[in-house]
């Protein structure tokens, strides 16, 4: 499960669509009545529901030009508030499999790796150009590229972060942390052995 | 002498069970609470797997988002709601884990509840599938939000891959003036430091006001800590800690809570340790704060006007210009007087009995408005007990408000607790999102109990150091 070879996620080469906007969070993603469920199936269809309702078609995923998308594009601070795993949830079910911006949003970023969907920011003048770029021209492919920290379009290949542990849990395949996890064994026992709350301080405390 | 060490790099070390080969740290955890939103899919993903829940006495589970605050009866009146609760207790029943289900007498908000039980303690890691988790850094433990595929993990390994986080201390010095509560200086670290701010970071708390503050007006400050990007938010222990603690139900008793007593101590920062990076804040500069936006680092002094956008600095320009058409307010307009349609006194931000208390202190000083809906819905079914005992049911009732059932209620209303249509709603939750009280265009003025129940009774945002 660690290193299968169809979990590695070295580059991600798509169609992209570009949603403008600083700071969209997780329930504009995901509406919370769409969380009235014990299953994320069927959550894609919900992506974005009261944004795109309001926009009525004017919103870019609704947007035929970029129809089938793989990359969503986004500006700042995307995925805050609620740590609900529907919002990556819904946006995979959606058909994006890699998101490019200029911040995320700490708990997204993290559902997104257990997800193994990579996030990955750009510098924000280069995110401007890949934007206009897309806008300008929707058919091209654009290229989440891990393995050289980049992403490419029409108007140039731009340097992309990441940070470095999740990078490397994507080009290694790790990122299903629980396979990781379990290889620890009794260390887990172990360690919950040496916090003396774990036996209730029923006895003194090591040093 | 050791070198000084925080209670973030104490607590860290001690529950590290290994580095992972990509520079994270396996981390045990020793509390895991879950409800009934973000749980059902791990579950199901155990049950594929096969395997079994690793430590199911350091998981407990209760139910708040979706319980409808009318009625508790089962089977409850929304089929959806009544499906999520089955599988809560299905799941719970299965896996032998403790749930505090409405029959218990502790069901409640889950960051309600944890330390009312005395559940949370300081030095622990927490972690629930919500992103309020951080409320229980108030105790000095190190709690994280997470999503279900970590839900999964730990339920399996009691364990998270997570990288330390860098650690932010801010110092909220001086003294509160009378009407300016915990709420309020959580908006103004926000409003100062960004929503984003906090990114990469844990706040550590501390200074003057926040160690004058009660555990409950901690969990106020630590619980939005999320909202200014930090995962993890916590105050040191101290003696205010331990006096919680002593008799809860889960805290350790007798010589044991001797022991404890002194680990708890233990785990506070050491004087002289490093931070990343120092925030200072003046406390007594702080003024009652509302939200005008929609996220909760647009917010003002309640007698400031509400910003031009054109006077923000260029990254919050747009965000603010988004901000004022979907709030239907105009740029430097005063938010006082600005009619409201809806109160909500409420959510693990503020549903606690000293909230309930503050908001009751301006509630008795008047009616509700004219065509005002207002919903007082206690934390848990402990907090509407011990409200109860003091009268505040019916202080609030004979001023116009309803007196509900505990659960998350118009925070996120995912029950029936909705906002209808463009409704401006003074709200004690934590987010002012587009759509987040159940309206796709419902507005949330974010404010304190007491500012809510001032704008309850005047029908409108309200300035509440004119009514103490």
């Amino acid at each position: 499960m660690t290193t299968a070879t169809d979990a590695r996620r070295h580059r991600v080469a798509a169609r992209a669509c570009v949603l403008r906007g600083d700071d969209i969070d997780t329930d504009r993603i995901i509406p919370a009545r769409y969380l009235r469920c014990v299953t994320f199936d069927g959550l894609g269809q919900h992506a974005f529901a009261d944004d795109r309702a309001q926009a009525k078609g004017q919103h870019p995923l609704d947007d035929p030009r970029f129809a089938g998308a793989g990359i969503l594009v986004v500006g700042r601070n995307f995925g805050c508030g609620s740590s609900r795993e529907h919002a990556p949830q819904a946006l995979m079910r959606a058909g994006f499999r890699a998101f490019v911006g200029a911040s995320f949003a700490e708990i997204f970023f993290g559902n997104c790796v257990a997800l193994g969907l990579p996030c990955v920011t750009l510098d924000e003048g280069d995110l401007v150009r890949l934007m206009e770029s897309v806008e300008l021209d929707p058919e091209q492919e654009v290229v989440v590229d891990l393995e050289a920290g980049s992403v490419s379009c029409r108007a140039g290949t731009f340097r992309a972060s990441m940070p470095e542990g999740a990078r490397r849990q994507l080009l290694d395949g790790t990122w299903n942390a629980l396979a990781v996890l379990l290889e620890a064994g009794d260390a887990i026992e172990r360690t919950a052995s040496t916090l003396p709350y774990v036996g209730g301080f029923r006895e003194p405390a090591r040093s | 002498m050791a070198t000084p060490r925080s209670l973030l790099e104490k607590v860290w070390d001690a529950h590290a069970v290994r580095e992972l080969p990509d520079g994270q740290t396996q981390l045990f955890v020793g509390l895991h609470l879950i409800h009934e939103v973000t749980s059902p899919q791990a579950f199901a993903m155990l049950r594929e797997l096969g395997l079994p829940v690793r430590f199911p006495g350091r998981t407990f589970a209760t139910v708040d988002h979706i319980i409808p605050t009318a009625s508790q009866k089962r089977p409850l009146a929304d089929p959806l709601a009544e499906e999520m609760l089955q599988a809560l207790e299905r799941n719970c029943r299965e896996h032998g884990i403790t749930l505090f289900d409405p029959a218990s007498g502790h069901q409640g908000i889950v960051h309600v509840i944890g330390p009312e039980l005395g559940l949370t303690q300081p030095g622990m890691t927490i972690a629930c599938g919500d992103s309020h988790t951080s409320t229980h850094g108030a105790f000095g433990a190190l709690a994280f939000g997470i999503g279900t595929s970590q839900v999964r993990d730990v339920l399996a390994t009691q364990c998270l891959a997570l990288a330390r986080p860098r650690l932010r201390r801010i110092d909220v010095t001086g003294k509160l003036a009378a009407g300016v509560y915990a709420k309020d200086v959580i908006l103004a670290i926000i409003r100062r430091l960004g929503v984003k701010g906090g990114i990469g970071y844990a706040y550590e708390y501390g200074g003057p006001v926040i160690e004058a503050m009660s555990l409950e007006e901690r969990m106020t400050v630590c619980n939005m800590s999320i909202e200014g990007g930090a995962r993890v938010g916590y105050v040191n222990p101290d003696d205010a800690v331990i006096a919680w603690l002593r008799g809860r139900r889960f805290a350790p008793s007798g010589e044991a809570f001797a022991r404890a007593e002194a680990w708890w101590r233990g785990i506070a920062s050491d004087p002289g340790c490093a931070y990343d990076d120092r925030v200072e804040i003046d406390g007594a500069a702080i003024a009652p704060s509302v939200t005008w936006g929609i996220h909760p680092g647009q917010s003002v002094g309640v007698d400031e006007p509400v910003p031009r956008p054109e006077a923000l600095p260029d990254a919050e320009r747009t965000s603010a210009e988004e901000a004022l058409a979907y709030m239907k307010l105009r740029p430097g307009q005063p938010l006082l007087g600005a009619r409201i349609d809806v109160a909500f006194i409420g959510s693990c931000t503020n549903g606690r009995l000293s909230d309930l208390r503050e908001a009751a202190r301006v509630a008795r000083l008047g009616r509700v408005a004219p065509g005002v809906r207002a919903l007082v819905v206690p934390g848990s079914q402990e907090v509407k007990r011990r409200a109860e005992a003091e009268g505040l049911p019916e202080l609030f009732r004979e001023a116009g408000f309803e007196w509900r059932e505990p659960g998350c209620s118009m925070c996120l209303a995912m029950n029936p607790d909705k906002l209808r249509g463009d409704e401006l709603c003074a709200s004690t939750s934590n987010r002012n999102f587009k759509g987040r009280q159940g309206s796709p265009t419902g507005r949330t003025l974010l404010m304190s109990p007491a500012m809510v129940a001032a704008a309850a009774i005047r029908g409108q945002i309200t300035d509440v150091r004119e009514l103490l």
